[in-house]
């Protein structure tokens, strides 16, 4: 049976954040660049894995992007609602990464 | 001049430092301190209605000691987005500020002060123009959309206050400013290279946040040389990482590397980040990319209603499963009840926190706690409506009979008395366009003073 771990544990910094008032973005960023490796390659992280854990449509996300020298991934998708806008329900966006945290990768490519 | 010190206190001018860090910051004999005063992060109020999100007396406790040590060391002192979201109200609110502090503690500065409020006519010749474009997943402008907003502003680059530091003046205070531009304009101006000089304004924008323990209310300086730039925390509890300072180059943009800003794009795509000593960040390799359009950023707010709301928990297990229909019922009741008012005047929202109320539409977990939070919403045409229509809300749920219940004598927890709160004015972003400008400093409006 492969063995996995969650992003949660072989991340350094899981988060979420507005860009803009318009647009939600996550930082996925590692400190352990075989766990990067691990991740880029296993393909965890893609645009179908985001519409499902979100309930989104692939239009709405509008960058996932692999950033080597940071060892990172950054996805960015539209905000529900913009930000502070009448039913928007996270301000900054700060506090919507959480269903990435249990994300499982396969620990052997 | 082979390297400049730049100093930034902290992310938001009024967030507050400890001294010990910016007098070790001073010990080192920056070059410029400067610091961003604003965002949108807090939403469209602040600059709708044109107030801040710091209060004065802290911002004043800032300016108190920012301002004494750039007076002593006779260097310029930089204010970028000053207020909060950097519209005339809050230029003003902060010059006020600096006014005060400069009287009481006898100082001297040749004051630039940067307006950049951009007027309606100005942008309705840019859209006959086409030049004018939705920045991102947002709408086309439209007249009716600028008939409503209250308050636009256009995000400066480093033009405009290299420009006011080439006429002289010891301190800068600019409405809207693209962040990392007020570290920016000192080390352009001197000739370094503008990808390293934006660069490191992106890591310093938000004070000690790029250093672990990270954090906005804390100082941080940066050194820039001919090809690269180094960051040091100057609170010994904080350390920079390249992993940390990594970081904070994606901190808050749509794109891990590309980053845009006005006139300028940064294509950090090469850049290496290394460990310079013991907390120290060395890094070399940004870009910039002059594109062929100076476009900035216009950022307009408009008031779209007035809330009233009601904070209350349900602890009942038997309500907390049935708590969709309710809302649903008691949403269609009130709606039958009010049939003389428009529908379209009002809307009413539920907050259910235990269950969705922090990812709403995003949230993909569908069970509830074993209590939950309430806030009930309405947001309507006018404060008398909201609050019409928010205290019919309340009753209809308190007494709502759902099926199965035994607890009959109500339904919710109020955490108030009065349960309902008169929220005021809602507001909305209609503007976050982009310009077409000929000039970088043609939304500047410069005014000069001695104080």
């Amino acid at each position: 049976m492969n063995k996995t771990d969650s992003l949660y544990n072989m991340a350094k910094v899981l988060r979420s954040k507005n860009s803009g008032p318009f647009e939600l973005t996550f930082d996925v960023i590692f400190d352990n660049p075989a766990y990067y490796e691990l991740v880029k390659r296993s393909d965890v992280i893609n645009r179908e894995t985001i519409c499902r854990l979100y309930g989104l449509k692939p239009e709405d996300i509008s960058h996932l992007v692999f950033y080597d020298p940071a060892l990172a991934v950054k996805i960015t998708i539209k905000r529900p609602v913009d930000s502070g806008s009448v039913g928007d329900t996270d301000v900054y966006g700060a506090q919507q990464h959480a269903p990435l945290m249990s994300l499982q990768v396969p620990l052997e490519g | 001049m082979d390297e400049l010190k730049i100093l930034s206190p902290c992310g938001i001018l009024g967030y507050g430092f400890p001294k010990e860090s910016f007098i070790n910051g001073i010990n080192r004999k920056p070059n410029v301190i400067a610091v961003d005063a604003g965002s949108t992060d807090a939403g469209p109020h602040k600059l709708g209605a044109g107030v801040g999100i710091v209060s004065e007396r802290a911002v004043k406790k800032d300016l108190n000691l920012i301002l004494t040590a750039g007076f002593e060391l006779n260097i310029p002192v930089i204010i970028g987005s000053a207020g909060g979201a950097g519209a005339k109200p809050h230029v003003e609110w902060t010059m006020k500020i600096v006014r005060e502090v400069v009287q009481e503690k006898q100082l001297k500065f040749k004051t630039a002060i940067i307006y950049s409020d951009v007027q309606k006519d100005y942008i309705r010749e840019k859209m006959k123009e086409n030049k004018i474009l939705p920045l991102g997943p947002v709408p086309e402008l439209s007249e009716e959309k600028l008939k409503i907003t209250k308050s636009i502003v256009g995000q400066i680059g480093c033009e405009p206050i290299i420009e006011a530091l080439q006429n002289g003046a010891t301190l800068v205070v600019a409405g809207r400013t693209y962040d990392p531009a007020v570290f920016a304009a000192l080390p352009i101006m001197h000739g370094f290279d503008p990808g390293l000089s934006y660069h490191l304004g992106k890591i310093l924008e938000c004070g000690a946040l790029c250093a672990e323990p990270g954090t906005t209310k804390d100082c941080i300086i940066g050194y820039i040389r001919k090809d690269h730039f180094v960051v040091e925390p100057l609170n010994e509890k904080r350390k920079c990482y390249t992993t940390s300072v990594a970081a904070h180059t994606l901190y808050e943009k749509d794109h891990p590397y590309l980053l845009h800003g006005p006139g300028i794009q940064l294509d950090l795509s090469q850049c290496v980040f290394e460990q310079y000593g013991d907390g120290l960040v060395k890094v070399s390799g940004s870009k910039l990319i002059k594109p062929e359009k100076y476009r900035i950023k216009l950022e307009g707010s408009a008031q779209v209603g007035y809330r009233t709301l009601i904070i209350a928990g349900v602890r009942d297990p038997i309500m907390i499963d049935s708590i969709e229909e309710i809302k649903k019922e008691v949403e269609e009741q009130v709606r039958a009840y009010f049939d003389d008012i428009p529908g379209e005047d009002y809307r009413i929202i539920y907050h259910t926190y235990g269950k969705n109320g922090v990812m709403g539409m995003l949230e993909p977990v569908d069970t509830a706690c074993h209590e939950l939070g309430l806030v009930l919403e309405v947001v309507a045409k006018t404060q008398e409506l909201a609050n019409t229509i928010c205290a019919a809300v309340r009753s209809t749920m308190l007494h709502f009979p759902y099926k199965g219940r035994k607890a009959t004598a109500g339904n919710l927890a109020f955490l108030y008395s009065p349960s309902d709160i008169e929220f005021g004015p809602v507001y909305k972003f209609t503007v976050y366009h982009l310009v077409d400008v000929e000039d970088p400093c043609e939304l500047a409006r410069f005014e000069y003073l001695e104080l």
